[in-house]
C-alpha cells in the first residue's frame, strides 16, 4: 500500500502579497494577517494532490489536522488519516517539525510540504537524513532547490516518485535572514540538505543538472583540488555541498553547513570559528576552499563569516581556491560574485578574477565585486 | 561567355503568404535491426561452387593463419534483403534533415544544400573503385583533387599549409591541439605550457579536444556585451599558456572586432592561436584567419564546404597552418613535384596520424566540386546571402513576442543567432525545449544550445544560403504560431510534440551511464540483465 504524508505550513507565502518580504516570526503573520492577507498554502497544497488523486484515488494520505494539511487532503478527494493535534489559526515552526517526524516514524514513501524556504528549514531539521520528500512552492522565498516549479508539477512529480520513473537528488536547502532582507541586506545561508525526486522540467531551475551529473561535477571538481593539494598545508573548507566533495575524496566528514580544516589527507579541526581559525594560522601555511553560496553570489561575507577578513589577510589571495559547478557559475548569470567582508581592504584584495574550478583541470575566469 | 538568361516576363503579384504546413510524421515502432533476425533467413543464397573450382581451389581456409580464423560466426542479423530494405526506408520515415524540411533550426550546424551532383561525383566508380594501398601512379586524380583543395583552402585561409586528413571538425581541433603541443615541445617548453584557454561561446570540442591532448581548460566568460572578457584574457595568460582556442563569429553570431588584440596578448606571453573556422559561412572570402594572426585553423568540410554532415561520420575537417607550425602537421601530406602527385611521409617532426590513410576522400572530392563550381566571387557571395539570411530571420524572429537576441543589442549579426525565449518563459511557463518539440509538429527542427546555458531558454537558428525567403517566412511562422500557443494554450506545448514520431523522450537517463546502451551488447548486457 503505498501511503504519502502532507504538510501545509498555512501561514506560508502570507507576508508576500501585502509586500513584507517574508513571513518568518509571529510579530510578521500577525501583521500580515492585519493587512489582510489571507492564507493561501492549504489552497495550493490541494492543487497539488489533485495529480496525485488522479493517479491513485486509493493512496493513503496522513496529515495534520486542518489547515495543516488535512482541509487540503479533503478538498482534493482523499479521505485523509489525521494524525496529531494542532492549535487552530496559531500555528508554529515547531508544529511543522513535530509532524515532519510523526510522518517519518510512520515509514510513508514521501512527504510533500507546502511551504517556503523557512519551512524546508523545518523539515530539514526534523527528517531523518536521505528522507524523501518534495516542496510546493508556497512561500515568498523559494530559494531552496527542493521546491518544484509549481504545485501542479509537484503533484505530477510525486506521482511520477511513486511509480519508480523519478529518482532522488541532493538538493540544498538555502534560506535568507528575513530580518536582514526587510532591512534590505541579502543574507543567504545553507541549512542542509533535502533529498527530492528529480525529472528535468519539473523542478525550479529548469535545466538544473541531473543527479548524476551534478555529482560528477562535484567529484571531478575535488579530484582536481585533491590532485593540487599540498603537504604540510592546511586546506580550510567553507560550508556547501561542493566543498564538501572535496572533503569526501579524501574521506573526511565534512560539516555541510560549517568550516572544517583538513592536512595531509586527515581532519585537523571540525565546525571552526574565525578566533580558532586565526589560531591555527600561527602555525601553519594554509589555503582556502570556498564556493559561492546560493543565488547570490556570495563568495565571502555571506554563510561563511568564520572565514573573516582577519583569517582572509594572513592567507593572502593567491592561497585561495575558488570552487563551484559549471551549473551554479550558470545560475548567476555571469553577474560578478561577491565579498563584503566587512573590512574594505580585504574586500579591494580579493576583487578581480579568479580562475574558479569547475572540473578535473577545468575552470572558469569569473570575476569578483565588493 | 554569358549566357542569356530567358526572359520570363513581369514577376508574378505576390502570393498570399500560405497558412502553416499541416504535417505528420510517420510512425512504424520499427525494433531494432537485431530484434528483426530470424535465424537461418538470408539476403543471398550464393550457389554451391563447381566441381572444378572446388578442385582448383582446395580448401581455401587452409591457407587462412589460425588466429584469423573466427571461432564463431558473427552475431549479425539474418533477414531477407526486402526485410533489410524495408527497415532502413521505414526509419528514413522517421527523420528530419535538410533534404525534407527548412532546417534552419539546427544553428552552429551550417545545414545548407548538399547538391546532388556532387554526390553523383563522389558516387563514380572512378572514386569507389579505389583503394588507398593503391601505387600512387594509379591514383594521381583524386591526388590532384587533394592538393588543389588544399591551396583553396590555403587561398580562403590565408594560411601556408592544409591537411585534410581528420575525419570531422573535433578531430581538426584535435589535430591542430596536437601540432601546437609538438610546437612548443620542440622549443623545449611542452613542460611549462600546460594551458589553453577557450571561451564559453566558442565551441565545446575546443576545449574537449585539448583536454584530450593533456591539457588544463581555462574558459573566458563573456563580458556584458557578448563578446570574451578581454579582462579575463589578462588575467588568464601567463608563461603556462599554450594556445587560445577560439571561434569568431562566436556561436552567438557576434563577430569580435577586437579579435586581434586577443591574439597579440596570447601572442606576447609565447601562446599559439588557433582559430575554429567550423563556422565560416558567414565570413568566407571577408576575413581570414591568417589575417587576423591565427597560427593554426580548421574548417568543417561538411558545414561551409556543403558536403553531408553525415552524422557522426565521417564528415571531413581541414586544418591550415603557418609555416612555423607546418613541420608538425599529420604524416603524410600531398604533394607536387612538378610532374607528379605523391605523399611524403618522411616527416620527422610530424604529430603523426590523426586518422587512417589520407582523408575523407569523397567529401573531399565534393567539397571540391562545390568550391569550383561556385568560383572566388560565388564563395563570397555565399557569405553574404547567409548573413543575409540571418538578418532576415532575425528581424521577422524578433517580432514575436517573448523571444529576444541577448547581447549586442540593434547590431546585425553575422551567420547565426542565440535568441533567449526568457520573456515567454517567464510569462507562461513554457520552456524553449518544449517550443522544440511543438516545432516538429510542424516538420521542422529546432535546436537550443551547448551546455551549460549561459543564455536562458536558448535557441540557435543559422539560415544559411541555401533557404528562400519563403523558407525563412515559413519557419518564422512556425515560431510565431507556437509563440501564441504559449501564451493562450501552453497545455498544447507542456504535452508536444503530437505530430511526430516519438512522443517525448526520457532524457533522465541520458546523465547515467548505467542507462547508456550505444550498441545491441550493450543494451542487452545494462538493460535486458
Ligand atoms: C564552431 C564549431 N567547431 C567545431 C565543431 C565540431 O565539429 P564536428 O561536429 O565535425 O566534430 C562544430 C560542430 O558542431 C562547430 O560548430
Amino acid at each position: 500500500m503505498t501511503r504519502i504524508g502532507l504538510i501545509v505550513n498555512p501561514l506560508a507565502g502570507i507576508g508576500g502579497r501585502v509586500g513584507l518580504k517574508g513571513s518568518d516570526g509571529i510579530e510578521t503573520q500577525r501583521r500580515a494577517l492585519e493587512l489582510g492577507a489571507t492564507p493561501e498554502a492549504p489552497q495550493r497544497a490541494a492543487l497539488s494532490l489533485l495529480p496525485l488523486f488522479q493517479f491513485d484515488p486509493t493512496l493513503e494520505v496522513f496529515t495534520p489536522p486542518l489547515e495543516m494539511g488535512e482541509t487540503s487532503v479533503r478538498q482534493a478527494g482523499f479521505a485523509p488519516n489525521v494524525i496529531g493535534g494542532i492549535r487552530p489559526s496559531a500555528t508554529t515552526a515547531e508544529d511543522t517539525r513535530q509532524a515532519a517526524r510523526e510522518l517519518a516514524a510512520r515509514g510513508v514513501d514521501l512527504i510533500l510540504f507546502a511551504g517556503g524556504d523557512g519551512t524546508a528549514r523545518d523539515i530539514c531539521a526534523a527528517l531523518p537524513a536521505q528522507f524523501p520528500c518534495l516542496g510546493i512552492p508556497a512561500g515568498v522565498k523559494i530559494h531552496s532547490a527542493v521546491y518544484a516549479t509549481n504545485p501542479k508539477h509537484a503533484g505530477e512529480l510525486a506521482a511520477m516518485f511513486l511509480q519508480g520513473k523519478a529518482r532522488l537528488r541532493e538538493a540544498e536547502v538555502l534560506d535568507l535572514d528575513e530580518a536582514a532582507y526587510r532591512d534590505g541586506r541579502v543574507n543567504v545561508r545553507l541549512y542542509g540538505t533535502l533529498f527530492v525526486p528529480h525529472r528535468p522540467l519539473l523542478l525550479q531551475n529548469q535545466k538544473m543538472p541531473s543527479p548524476e551529473s551534478e555529482a560528477y561535477q562535484a567529484e571531478a571538481i575535488a579530484a582536481e583540488v585533491v590532485e593540487q593539494m599540498q603537504a604540510g598545508v592546511a586546506y580550510i573548507l567553507a560550508p556547501g555541498t561542493t566543498t564538501r566533495a572535496v572533503a569526501q575524496a579524501l574521506n573526511v566528514e565534512k560539516t555541510l553547513v560549517g568550516v572544517d580544516v583538513v592536512r595531509d589527507g586527515e581532519l585537523i579541526a571540525k565546525d571552526v570559528t574565525q578566533a580558532q581559525l586565526l589560531n591555527l594560522l600561527e602555525t601553519m601555511p594554509a589555503k582556502i576552499i570556498v564556493t559561492p553560496i546560493g543565488g547570490q553570489g556570495f563568495l565571502f561575507g555571506r554563510g561563511n563569516q568564520q572565514i573573516g577578513a582577519e583569517v582572509i589577510r594572513k592567507v593572502g589571495r593567491g592561497n585561495i581556491i575558488v570552487v563551484g559547478t559549471a551549473d551554479k557559475l550558470r545560475a548567476l548569470r555571469m553577474q560578478p560574485l561577491l565579498v563584503d567582508t566587512g573590512d574594505t581592504e580585504v574586500d579591494k584584495l580579493i576583487e578581480g578574477y579568479f580562475a574558479v574550478v569547475t572540473g578535473y583541470r577545468e575552470s572558469m575566469m569569473y570575476k569578483v565585486v565588493a | 561567355m554569358k549566357h542569356e538568361t530567358k526572359k520570363l516576363g513581369a514577376p508574378k503579384a505576390v502570393a498570399p503568404k500560405p497558412a502553416l504546413r499541416r504535417f505528420h510524421q510517420a510512425r512504424w515502432d520499427e525494433p531494432i535491426i537485431f530484434e528483426l533476425s530470424v535465424a537461418g533467413q538470408r539476403g543471398v543464397l550464393p550457389p554451391e561452387p563447381e566441381a572444378a573450382v572446388v578442385e582448383a581451389a582446395g580448401d581455401v581456409f587452409d591457407n587462412l593463419p589460425e588466429s584469423l580464423k573466427r571461432k564463431s560466426a558473427p552475431a549479425l542479423p539474418e533477414m531477407s534483403q526486402l526485410h533489410v530494405l524495408r527497415h532502413y526506408a521505414r526509419l528514413s520515415q522517421e527523420n528530419l534533415g535538410v533534404d525534407l524540411n527548412v532546417d534552419v533550426g539546427q544553428g552552429t550546424c551550417t545545414m545548407k544544400y548538399s547538391p546532388k551532383v556532387n554526390d553523383q561525383l563522389a558516387r563514380s566508380h572512378k572514386l569507389t573503385d579505389l583503394h588507398p594501398l593503391q601505387p600512387l601512379s594509379t591514383v594521381q586524380g583524386i591526388l590532384e583533387v587533394m592538393y588543389k583543395l588544399e591551396g583553396m583552402l590555403k587561398e580562403i585561409s590565408g594560411m601556408d599549409h592544409v591537411t585534410l586528413q581528420p575525419g570531422a571538425g573535433s578531430a581538426a581541433i584535435y589535430a591542430n591541439v596536437a601540432m601546437i603541443r609538438a610546437y612548443h615541445e620542440a622549443r623545449g617548453e611542452g613542460g611549462q605550457r600546460t594551458e589553453v584557454i577557450t571561451t564559453s561561446f566558442s565551441h565545446p570540442s575546443n576545449g574537449a579536444a585539448a583536454k584530450v591532448a593533456g591539457y588544463k581548460i581555462i574558459t573566458l566568460p563573456p563580458d556584458a556585451d557578448g563578446y570574451p572578457d578581454f579582462e579575463a584574457l589578462k588575467a588568464a595568460v601567463s608563461e603556462r599558456t599554450a594556445a587560445l582556442l577560439i571561434t569568431n563569429p562566436e556561436d552567438t553570431g557576434i563577430f569580435n572586432p577586437r579579435i586581434e588584440e586577443f591574439v597579440n596578448l596570447v601572442h606576447s606571453v609565447g601562446g599559439l592561436c588557433s582559430y575554429d573556422q567550423a563556422n565560416a559561412n558567414g565570413i568566407l572570402g571577408i576575413t581570414r584567419a591568417r589575417d587576423a594572426g591565427f597560427d593554426v585553423c580548421h574548417f568543417n568540410l561538411h558545414k561551409t564546404f556543403s558536403t553531408p554532415h553525415a552524422c557522426g561520420g565521417p564528415a571531413a575537417g581541414a586544418c591550415g597552418v603557418t609555416k612555423e607550425v607546418a613541420p608538425f602537421l599529420p604524416t603524410p601530406t600531398v604533394e607536387f613535384d612538378g610532374e607528379k602527385y605523391y605523399l611524403d611521409f618522411n616527416r620527422p617532426q610530424s604529430v603523426g596520424k590523426i586518422r587512417p590513410w589520407y582523408g575523407v576522400a569523397p567529401n573531399l572530392l565534393r567539397a571540391y566540386a562545390w568550391i569550383m563550381s561556385l568560383g572566388a566571387d560565388g564563395l563570397r557571395e555565399v557569405a553574404e546571402i547567409a548573413a543575409l539570411n540571418n538578418n532576415y530571420l532575425m528581424h521577422n524572429v524578433l517580432k514575436i513576442r517573448g523571444v529576444s537576441a541577448p547581447y549586442a543589442k540593434g547590431k546585425r549579426r553575422v551567420e547565426q543567432v542565440r535568441y533567449s525565449w526568457e520573456q515567454l518563459t517567464n510569462d507562461t511557463g513554457v520552456h524553449s525545449e518544449e517550443i522544440g518539440f511543438r516545432v516538429a509538429d510542424f516538420g521542422s527542427h529546432y535546436w537550443l544550445s551547448h551546455h551549460p546555458f549561459v543564455v536562458p531558454e536558448p535557441m540557435t537558428l543559422e539560415p544559411t544560403e541555401s533557404y528562400s525567403r519563403e523558407d525563412l517566412d515559413e519557419y518564422a511562422r512556425i515560431l510565431n504560431h507556437i509563440a501564441e500557443e504559449a501564451y493562450t494554450n501552453p497545455e498544447i506545448l507542456h504535452t508536444a510534440p503530437h505530430n511526430s514520431t516519438i512522443h517525448k523522450i526520457d532524457q533522465e537517463s541520458f546523465d547515467d551511464p548505467d542507462a547508456w546502451a550505444v550498441t545491441w551488447r550493450a543494451y542487452q548486457r545494462k538493460l535486458k540483465k
